[in-house]
């Protein structure tokens, strides 16, 4: 799950990272009542979605008067921000973030990721801030710094000084990032976070540390146990078919092709999308029903296919483990009908029953080819999408 | 022969009382695998598909289990991990889905520390063809044969081991190590064990895009392994960005593709289909 930076920089402060306090704006009349409680005489403001490249948009400016804050508001709020890490419609903008600000001495990088080679919390530094990482990485690997956290023994100060020095820091600097180090590491435990990227760390012109951007991923496997964080899920910035598909369980991406998909089981279900392509068609999406696929799931699954207008075809492509594959077929056929599918669909079982399921679907008198060879039935979906 | 369980694997099972656990329990009974017993906290002391079921892990060491099996919900996985690894249960399967990665970064360092193997969590189990059942997978499929069968996905796994089993080839065993960023075994302990079992021919292993487990098998099957390695990688067609369906399953940053990890093996020597469906007939022409 991500978090809004503004989201992000509140649980920074809870946690005792240095951010700047901020006023969040979602309508011009708010604008002059943010920078009076924000003071000084320039601000910077900030759309609030879930992508990177904002910037590069328009959608961070630097801003030392109310006419242009009113202005910056106007332009964003209820529009759209389309930036190189959005698809083309972008991200809707409901709030815009105010901050003070504040003067730059230097960027740096810092970040904390699941290492899931080392089995760690990876702390990821560099003295090179404010740009794409992944490019440093790339170009100039000897600039990257990495520290592994044991989450048995936890943060150690050793480590922090090991990074204090790869980034030139002062004393009292070096001070300042052993709290920061270890706070981010806590912080990154007691929330259950993925993934936690602060750039750019700046020096500010003072000398002091202060995290000048948040960007927040949450395990979803932890909500259960994060309900504040949880609490902090904002829609508006999903796809709402995988909202949708996530709120039943159902596990759905939504892609360029035709042919949609309904699969048991993640890695089957990519495969399926492989397949399609490997014969030269193009899948609409990727959809685990699960291993219970009953009538219910199957009905709200199709649901789901059908809501994107591309689809011409549905392959179903289902092996029976424990489930059985007749009691599958049966669900299949309730579905059809329940949803009254007008568009073809193939069905391909196989495993326990696939037999029995296959009969009482070419019995059922509906628009449902049955093949339990996937290759045949690949071709067929891909036949009745031309 | 035949790697990490046998007919005379000694299996209790956490949770053993939930429909879950009830369910699968019965089935891997039925397939002949040895089943003891089972932890329920509060209900020790009596019977559950005719065995007997204890409150704590170190109450059922009486039975002597080596094997311990895991259906508990996720967010009690951890516990009953440590549970299990504190008795020094050498080999535990984790079955469920949705454990929290930073309970498996606990998890994972400490059963290294103590010499345990963990498989899992969120996935499908071991089989052993004919000998024992430790997991969810349909048991009719398999065939005893000279196939090892490693894999990150369940329904893949099943995938493989129909064709194998149509062409008549087999399995020795086959394990499904999840689809989680941190699994308790990677595909390179599975490569180890089934490169020392006499009894495996050749190893077919399913991958699946998201983190660099593939290319650290690819680097360890070029310098150790000297068995056929035929592979699948999952997800050619998967946009960045999206985590499809396992945990694990997400290409970050360009990272983790299965172009990239295809590439990567083919050049370590594996036999990569790029369809999966010819899986099992590339296995029998590569030990023609």
């Amino acid at each position: 799950m991500n978090l809004h930076e503004y989201q992000a920089k509140q649980i920074f402060a809870d946690h005792n990272l240095p951010v700047s306090k901020n006023f969040l704006v979602t309508n011009s009349k708010e604008v002059k009542k943010a920078f009076n409680v924000i003071g000084g005489d320039k601000w910077v403001m900030k759309t609030q979605v879930h992508a990177g490249g904002r910037g590069k948009v328009g959608g961070v400016k630097l801003i030392d008067n109310i006419e242009d804050g009113i202005k910056f508001t106007n332009q964003w709020i209820g529009k759209r921000l389309i930036s190189k890490q959005t698809d083309e419609k972008g991200q809707p903008v409901s709030v815009v973030m105010v901050e003070p600000c504040i003067e730059i001495e230097k960027e740096l990088y810092l970040s904390a990721v699941v290492d899931r080679s080392a089995k760690a919390i990876s702390i990821i530094a560099s003295g090179e801030g404010g740009v794409n990482i992944e490019e440093v990485a790339e170009t100039n690997p000897e600039k990257i710094f990495y520290e592994k956290i044991d989450l048995i023994i936890g943060p150690q100060p050793y480590q922090a000084r090991r990074l204090s020095e790869a980034l030139h820091l002062d004393a009292q600097q070096s001070n300042e990032f052993w709290n920061l180090f270890k706070n981010l590491v806590k912080m990154f435990v007691d929330c259950d976070m993925s993934l936690v990227e602060i750039n750019p760390l700046i020096i500010t012109s003072e000398g002091h540390l202060h995290c000048l951007d948040a960007k927040v991923n949450l395990d979803s496997n932890a909500l259960f146990r994060q309900s504040n964080l949880a609490n902090m899920r904002d829609l508006s910035q999903e796809d709402p078919q995988e909202c949708e598909a996530s709120n039943h369980d159902l596990s759905y991406v939504s892609l360029d092709g035709n042919i949609g998909c309904m699969v048991n089981g993640a890695g089957l279900a990519m495969g399926t999308m492989d397949t399609i392509k490997f014969y030269g068609g193009e899948p609409a999406n990727f959809l685990d029903v699960g291993g219970a696929a009953t009538k219910e799931r199957v009905a709200k699954a199709f649901k789901i296919i059908l809501n994107d207008p591309k689809v011409k075809v549905i392959l179903v492509n289902i092996f029976g483990g424990i489930v059985r594959c007749d009691l599958i077929a049966e669900g299949i056929i309730a579905a059809v009908k329940e949803t009254e599918l007008v568009i073809p669909i193939v069905v391909r079982l196989e495993g326990n029953n696939s037999k029995l399921g296959s009969d009482m679907l070419q019995k059922s008198s509906l628009a449902i080819e049955s093949d339990n060879d996937l290759e045949n039935a690949a071709k067929k979906a891909i036949l009745l999408a031309e | 022969m035949s790697i990490l369980v046998n007919k005379s694997t000694k299996v209790l099972v956490q949770g053993f009382t939930g429909s879950q656990a009830t369910l699968h329990s019965e089935q891997s009974i039925n397939y002949g695998t040895n089943i003891i017993g089972g932890v329920t906290p509060g209900k020790g002391g009596t019977e559950h598909l005719g065995k007997p079921v204890f409150n704590s892990v170190a109450e059922s060491m009486e039975l002597q289990p080596n094997a311990a099996l895991i259906f508990v919900p996720a967010a009690f996985c951890k516990d009953s991990i440590l549970e299990a690894a504190e008795q020094g249960i050498p080999l535990i399967i984790c079955i469920t889905e949705g454990v929290p990665t930073m309970d498996m970064l606990v998890v994972k360092n400490k059963i290294d520390q103590l010499g345990i193997t963990l498989i899992g969590p969120n996935c499908p189990g071991i089989i052993t063809p004919d000998e024992a059942k430790l997991g969810i997978m349909p048991g009719d499929i398999h065939k005893k044969g000279r196939i090892g069968i490693i894999s990150r996905s369940g329904t893949l796994t099943y995938e493989a081991v129909k064709q194998t089993t149509d062409l008549g080839l087999g399995q020795s065993s086959c394990v499904g190590i999840g689809g989680d960023p941190i699994p308790g075994s990677s595909f390179i302990d599975m490569l180890a064990l089934f490169n020392d079992d006499p009894d495996t021919d050749a190893i077919i292993m399913v991958g699946e895009i998201g983190g660099n487990a593939e290319e650290e098998a690819a680097k360890y099957i070029s310098n150790h392994v000297n068995k056929p390695v035929i592979s699948y990688i999952a997800g050619q067609t998967a946009p960045s960005g999206k985590r499809m369906g396992h945990a694990g399953a997400i290409i970050a940053g360009g990272k983790g593709t299965a172009e990239d990890k295809m590439k990567t093996l083919q050049s370590a020597g594996v036999h990569v289909v790029d369809n999966l469906l010819e899986i099992g007939i590339r296995t029998q022409q590569v030990l023609d």
